[in-house]
């Protein structure tokens, strides 16, 4: 399934304002000066590559989409070159905490310097709501721009209006004075280059006019994964990096792969691995209402994961799935030896065949009987749609075999009873 | 016409943008179901191809019209007011477009997903402008009891007869998730009357119809006497609901639940299923919604285990002050099974009209005598191994298959003059095409010419096995008038050998451990020959004969296979085969000549009529 809204790195919204914004702005010259340090990145490669680097002075910040990072003290202003490459060597894969994730510093953007006064700094940014886009603009740029949101100007654009027609001269403020043409001009390109690049987010906090240029100092942007068929030749080999912060863990990283082998859905996040409550879900719409009636019931915290599959997986594919989660959970025994429970839930399926589904997970189930049993797991099934009847059957007969419990119901049950069948028995 | 407050009807009828045939069928399923008279699709949109398509009525198969342009069927179905539109999500939106630029189009259904935002947003302001409906993109659609249901909605006939969608009930339901509408029509029709509508908007971010526009539907149309909703993590689109609540906009019982509390324990990159389910900010995680909407009034479980316990207790308080009563079930009628799913469960079965064993195309590879095409690649089968398998169903050692090789190299051609080749000729410079060409000269194949393997294999055979001495066998065809069949040449004689002959012998001689019929035919020889020097040992019958030698050197092969190559002659095959290579050639040089039809000259035909009085 498509995320719809993606970050994407400072680094590579930039470099297509660079190529791309000449089209709309005739006298944009943005230069687009600027690098990017990788874990792969040797520093002495970057510095033949962009002989810049070594004549200006240098910001240097990670480009690894999240923001505040002045305020946490990882912004180097400023720097000569050596200065540049001893902070490089220094925080290159260290672990920092932003807000509240913890996660390692990889990707850096190295571009020059702009000397300026925060009274230059202004701001622009375009985001989307359900009647149009709206462009927002300030003269008091920087970092304060929350606390002077009432100084930005909006200026909304209907989903029908054509861009190329906006005027916008007369809606940004007259203080800008000699400024206002080429800022004018600048907006406008900006968002039709927002507009026909598949754009969703952009923001750019501050941007200044140096030297009679303007140069975008700060930027966050996101754009709109579905457009890639149509942006293919725009956006190139554009790579949607991952969220800061937590890197997968084994088993996380094994069913992405195999989500990514198959035409099938496959999801999994461990949120909690010695959690009591584990889940296998099919259908994005049930798994997510699961895990609510968990939360909702007060038992958040035994929650051990996240997931669903979905899209006619095979039975490999539910073997795999069902496999990765049971071995998670029989890894240990509860501390106080309580029971665990596996919840394999589910809506009424469309048109997936209930019984061919549930033989890889009877598979797995078989596999790991001893284990199962140790660990002290109970089982509860809710599963409709075609030939749920066969499959509950099999599972039913199952847990006699293994001698596991197994507590087996059909669209009769509502959805989520299973839930607090489990965790309270049965109220 | 349908009234603003119902997008369908049991009269509604739609054209299918999309050739899917499953989808078109489970529609006119539910209208048989249903008792409707007239079919809910009107007609199909099919790009790739105008005509017609064929679908069940019940047990009675109709013809539903086929056009390649929306223009083109609205021409003809003026009446129609619905487009399901399963174009990709590549093409949902032009498609879309061009349908609501139909003036006597009102709905779009859109199902394909991952539409972009831009996208779904401009096809949404513009329905809005026309004051026309899009439901979705990204969903499965939505139903109306007992009248229209869009595309695959609520699954199969089974699930909708248990969850009564067959007959209104009394309740309007509207969702994001499309996946939860079978089980939203479960727990509506477990916990009261049923649904009057049930409709999925889509997980989109920017959906072409929201929650509200349906919920407003609803509460004006006086069939529903109670809404029921599932909203999502993410957006906003709950606050209109809450605002309308407060508003009293809506007065009929609105039980809702918002899903996606579970966010809070989630780390953030985690992604919903839908792409628009993610909260932005405080105000679009499901807590704060479920609050607000509590507070405006909806009613609002403690969680969505007691969802359907709350649609009961609505229901039952609407029963007591008799704004509802239960339903009376109408009958319905079966749908019947269809062949193809009731074979694969098993219920019927059906003797087959034809038996094949020696080839297979229903797997992901092609098998040859059950062995998959790659391995006979792999092998190095070449063409005799080949025939081995699909003539014998054998694997044949490679010396054996290097004969049939060497045979159809020997055969390939023997000039223009004979009769195949010469046939071929004439039909091609007759401007006929090359198959037809080449079945004129194939068809020359026979006793004459061509056709004495088989014969030279079955007689010596049975001379050998019967025990007659080469004498005895020459005098017995000689008293019943017969030729010997693969002896005599109207050309080669003692003194001008035949090479391919020498040939065919040489390989025999190397590799087949037994050439005993072999060793029989050309004692045979001797004595014809003595008589006259062109009655030798032919490459017809030396073919026919060393084939025999071959399958009795080879293990594979036992005394009933041999027997069935005679009886069934097969071995003309290898001469009709081998020599198609060359009649084709002479096909082909005709045509690279650009020849002109060929008439015979006249002074090359004796006219010998006999007179006319």
């Amino acid at each position: 399934m498509k995320i719809a809204q993606r970050g994407i790195r400072e680094y590579d919204a930039k470099k297509m304002l660079a190529e791309r914004l000449p089209y709309y702005v005739d006298d944009f010259d943005y230069d687009g000066q600027i690098a990017l340090v990788t874990p792969e990145t040797d520093l002495e490669v970057v510095a033949v590559d962009n002989p810049w680097i070594k004549k200006k002075k240098l910001v240097v910040k990670p480009d690894q989409l999240f923001g505040k990072r002045g305020a946490h003290g990882l912004i180097l202003l400023n720097a000569t070159w050596d200065e540049a490459r001893e902070y490089l060597n220094e925080n290159r894969g260290k672990e920092v905490l932003v807000g509240t994730v913890v996660g390692p510093l990889t990707h850096f953007l190295v571009e020059p310097f702009i000397p300026h006064d925060e009274g230059e700094e202004l701001y622009v940014a375009i985001k989307s709501d359900y009647e149009g886009d709206s462009i927002y603009f300030s003269t008091q740029g920087g970092v304060d721009i929350e606390a002077n949101w009432d100084q930005v100007t909006k200026i909304p654009v209907d989903i029908l209006a054509k861009a190329e027609d906006l005027d916008l001269k007369p809606q940004l403020p007259a203080e800008l004075g000699d400024r206002l043409g080429p800022v004018a001009d600048f907006v406008k390109g900006l968002y039709r280059l927002y507009r026909d690049l598949g754009f969703a987010y952009l923001e750019i906090n501050p941007f200044v006019i140096h030297e009679g240029k303007i140069v975008p100092l700060d930027l966050v942007a996101r754009l709109d994964d579905a457009e890639a068929f149509w942006q293919r030749n725009n956006w190139k080999e554009l790579e949607f990096p991952e969220p800061f912060g937590r890197a997968l863990t084994k088993d996380e990283a094994y069913i992405k792969e195999a989500d990514a082998r198959t035409g099938a859905s496959l999801k999994l996040t461990i949120l909690n691995p010695k959690g009591r409550i584990w889940t296998m879900v099919a259908g994005g719409g049930a798994s997510v209402i699961y895990a609510d009636t968990i939360c909702d019931l007060g038992f958040g915290g035994e929650l051990a994961n996240y997931g669903e599959y979905s899209g006619d997986p095979s039975t490999e594919d539910t073997y795999e799935y069902t496999k990765t989660i049971l071995d998670l959970m029989t890894r240990e025994k509860d501390p106080e030896g309580r029971t665990k429970y596996l919840l394999i839930g589910g809506g009424i399926a469309n048109f997936t065949d209930v019984a061919k589904t549930f033989k890889g997970i009877v598979t797995a189930l078989e596999d790991y009987r001893d284990k199962l049993r140790e660990t002290g797991v109970e089982i509860y099934v809710r599963r409709g749609g075609p030939n749920y009847e066969e499959g509950l059957r099999i599972m039913r007969q199952l847990g006699e075999r293994l001698g596991v419990p197994i507590n087996v119901f059909g669209p009769e049950t509502h959805m989520t009873r299973i839930v607090s069948m489990a965790l309270r028995g049965g109220e | 016409m349908t009234k603003d407050y119902r997008l369908f009807d049991e009269n509604t009828q739609a054209f299918v943008y999309g050739y899917q045939v499953n989808a078109i069928q489970r529609m006119l399923d539910f209208d048989y179901l249903c008792g409707r008279s007239v079919p809910s699709v009107a007609a199909i949109i099919n790009p790739s191809r105008a005509g017609i398509h064929k679908v069940f009525w019940g047990t009675e198969e109709i013809v539903l019209p086929m056009y390649r342009t929306i223009p083109e069927a609205v021409a003809d179905y003026p009446s129609v007011e619905v487009v399901v539109n399963f174009a990709s999500y590549r093409s949902a939106f032009d498609t879309t477009m061009e349908a609501l630029t139909q003036p006597s189009i009102k709905t779009v259904a859109i199902i394909a997903e991952g539409v972009p935002e831009r996208m779904s947003k401009k096809m949404a302001a513009t329905a809005k402008k026309m004051k026309k409906t899009i439901i979705g993109p990204a969903t499965v659609g939505g139903l109306v009891a007992g009248a229209f249901r869009i595309g695959n909605t609520a699954g199969t006939i089974e699930n909708i007869v248990e969850s009564k969608l067959y007959r209104p009930g009394c309740v309007g339901f509207v969702s994001k998730s499309g996946g939860m509408l079978n089980e939203a029509f479960n727990i509506i029709a477990r916990n009261s009357s049923g649904i009057v509508e049930g409709i999925a908007i889509g997980g989109d971010r920017y959906p072409g119809s929201n929650l509200m526009y349906h919920i407003l539907r609803y509460e004006t149309n006086p069939e529903i006497a109670m809404i029921a909703c599932l909203g999502e993590v993410g957006g906003t689109d709950e606050y209109k609901i809450v605002e309308a609540l407060k508003a009293g906009k809506i007065t009929k019982p609105l039980v809702i639940w918002v899903t996606g509390t579970c966010s809070k324990v989630l780390p953030s990159s985690v992604q919903f299923g839908h792409a628009g389910a993610k909260a932005q900010s405080e105000l679009e995680t499901a807590d704060a919604k479920n609050q607000a909407l509590k507070e405006a009034g909806a009613v609002v479980p403690d969680s969505f285990d007691s969802y359907g316990d709350k649609i009961k207790e609505v229901y039952e308080r609407l029963k007591a002050d008799e704004t509802v009563k239960d339903v009376v079930e109408p009958e319905i009628p079966t749908i019947p099974k269809d062949y193809a799913k009731a074979s694969a469960d098993g219920l019927v079965r059906k003797s087959t009209n034809l038996i094949c064993t020696i080839s297979d195309d229903r797997g992901e590879e092609v098998l040859y005598a059950g062995k998959p095409l790659s391995r006979v690649m792999e092998d190095q089968m070449g063409i005799g191994g080949v025939i081995g398998l699909l003539w014998f169903k054998k694997e044949l050692p490679p010396w054996a298959a290097d004969f049939i090789e060497l045979v159809l190299q020997i055969v390939a051609d023997h000039g223009p003059a004979v009769s195949a080749a010469h046939n071929a000729i004439v039909a091609s410079c007759a401007g006929k095409d090359l198959i037809s060409s080449l079945a004129s000269g194939l068809l020359t194949i026979g006793p004459r010419f061509g056709g004495a393997i088989d014969d030279a294999a079955r007689e010596f055979k049975r001379a050998h096995d019967s025990g007659l001495t080469p004498e005895q066998f020459v005098n017995e065809m000689k008293s019943k008038g017969t030729n010997i069949p693969g002896i005599g040449h109207r050309i080669k004689s003692v003194k001008n050998p035949d090479k391919r002959v020498e040939l065919l012998i040489g390989h025999a001689r190397k590799h087949f451990v037994r050439t005993d019929l072999l060793d029989y035919a050309l004692q045979v020889q001797d004595i014809t020959t003595a008589k006259k020097g062109n009655l030798i040992l032919n490459v017809d019958g030396c073919i026919g004969i060393l084939f025999m030698d071959l399958m009795t050197s080879c293990e594979v092969f036992d005394e009933s296979d041999i027997y069935d190559v005679i009886k069934y002659g097969y071995l003309n095959g290898l001469f009709a085969l081998g020599r198609s290579i060359g009649i084709i050639g002479h096909i082909l040089d005709q045509k690279r000549l650009e020849s002109r039809l060929y008439r015979h000259p006249q002074d090359d035909i004796a006219y010998m009529l006999p007179k006319f009085e």
